[in-house]
């Protein structure tokens, strides 16, 4: 009997994780490159010129941006040692369900990853976050699911092109803009200490992009793998 | 042993025939655009009046919005064209969606830099993020990214529904691109000097710009044929090479 969808997904982001835990070198890889990010984007900038809590939801954001796309790199770069692929290919499950697992994995992956980062910038920036900061996770967790489908989907089609590493964000990128523009300008409303309701066109910018790249990606997927 | 060979032999000697005669590649339709195109310089330089607030530099538009609206045509063909590859697996829709790639980002180059060389004497910027402006500069990123893909993956079929998979989320994604500069212009309106309300354009003015549409359409059009047939030309003599390589082994 095959497994449902949810659960035969649940199986792959769970052999995923296993994995990751086990080693547990691209986590920790991915933590220390983005709180040298942060630290980085200091001293890019003219600390009495510009206010930290104006840019912090840009570093924030950029940061989420690139360290997630370290993450996606390695998602079916994995399934290319020994063709592994091919024996998720031939397990009893739904392509979808490959993709849906995959993308869990990596959801938890970025999530965990941010974390970490987002009261590293709170400390290093000195942000006021105390009450926002259960909705700026919010926002994070709004951001990564629309962030990550696409960056799945990506990243099955250019682990088996010539130019992996160059190809994901190149083909990603543009498709982060809406997300990020999503993220930092709903952040940047709530560390002004507006009310929340400012922020309600980005959060429902955020929740149709996830709605749109989750489905199509979803579906997609299943084609860009050989019949 | 000959039985199985006269054949394949007969093939490829027809098919480096044709090849020894050469492709025809730019046809009568080309010489009809580029006669066009012509033209439409000549009339739009010599015989249009200059416009009285913006000089010289309003004769740009001439060139830059069918540009833009050719762009559109061949970026069409992309997205429709990757439906149906998807559809129909047809190798034919694959290369036409190539092509329309490729002729689509050389029409965007060319609204992307005559747009800029018109908004420094108008506007005082080369760039400014407004909507249009933001659209096609991310059009162009995801028209490059689609031929580097092109270019980066070695399977015909492989290529074919990759690209076709991007070219399907590319379309997807425009909307949402032009809603958050949206968002954004309505949280900071910007001067109303930016965004300049064309005067209702005299006739002769409409003639020049009615006629360099007509000629840049041709043009696209006339490309795009040209690139298609470049890229049957291409798999023909590919699949040939592949022929002559499995005789040899």
């Amino acid at each position: 009997m095959r497994p449902s969808l949810l659960a035969s997904a649940w199986f792959i982001a769970r052999k995923d994780l296993a994995i990751e835990f086990r080693t547990r070198t691209a986590f920790l890889a991915v933590l220390v490159f983005a709180i040298l990010g942060v630290a980085i984007f200091y001293f890019a900038w003219d600390a009495t010129a510009v206010a930290a809590i104006d840019l912090a939801p840009g570093v924030l954001w950029v940061i989420f941006t690139f360290s997630g796309l370290l993450s996606l790199q390695r998602s079916f770069g994995v399934e290319l040692a020994d063709r592994a692929m091919d024996g998720l290919l031939l397990s009893p499950i739904d392509r979808e369900a490959i993709f849906l697992g995959k993308a869990l994995a990596n959801l938890l992956f970025v999530l965990g990853v941010q974390l970490l980062t987002i009261p590293s910038v709170a400390l290093l920036y000195n942000l006021p976050l105390g009450r926002t900061l259960p909705i700026l996770f919010a926002i994070a967790v709004l951001a990564a699911v629309g962030l990550v489908a696409v960056g799945t989907l990506f990243s099955a089609m250019a682990a088996n092109t010539r130019l992996a590493e160059l190809l994901l964000p190149m083909l990603s990128l543009p498709f982060f803009v809406p997300v990020v523009y999503g993220a930092a300008q709903a952040t940047a409303t709530l560390l002004a200490g507006r009310p929340l309701a400012e922020a309600a066109p980005f959060f429902k910018l955020l929740i149709a992009l996830d709605l749109v790249f989750l489905t199509a990606c979803t579906l997609a997927f299943p084609y860009t793998l050989e019949e | 042993m000959t039985s199985v060979s006269v054949p394949d032999d007969a093939r490829s000697a027809t098919q480096t025939t044709r090849a020894a005669s050469g492709p025809v590649l730019f046809d009568w339709l080309f010489v009809v655009a580029v006669v066009g195109m012509i033209a439409a310089y000549v009339r739009a330089i010599f015989f249009t009046p200059i416009e009285a607030l913006q000089g010289a530099a309003q004769k740009i538009y001439y060139v830059h919005v069918p540009a833009a609206l050719s762009a559109y045509i061949a970026l069409g063909v992309v997205a429709l064209m990757s439906i149906v590859y998807l559809w129909l697996h047809d190798e034919r829709a694959d290369r036409l969606a190539e092509s329309g790639g490729e002729v689509g980002l050389l029409f965007l180059t060319a609204v992307l830099t005559t747009g800029p060389l018109w908004g420094k004497p108008i506007w005082g910027t080369w760039w400014t993020w407004d909507a249009r402006l933001t659209l096609t500069l991310f059009l162009w990123f995801l028209m490059a990214g689609y031929l580097v893909l092109r270019g980066a993956v070695d399977d015909a079929a492989m290529r074919a529904r990759y690209s076709a998979v991007l070219g399907i989320l590319a379309a997807l994604l425009i909307p949402f691109i032009h809603l958050s500069v949206y968002l954004f212009n309505t949280l900071h309106p910007k001067p109303i000097l930016l965004k300049p309300e064309r005067p209702s354009m005299p006739n002769e003015m409409l003639v020049t710009f009615l006629g360099f549409f007509a000629a840049c359409s041709v043009l696209c059009i006339a490309l795009i044929r040209a690139r298609y047939r470049y890229g049957l030309e291409r798999d023909a003599l590919r699949a040939l090479e592949l022929d002559e390589g499995d005789v040899s082994e």
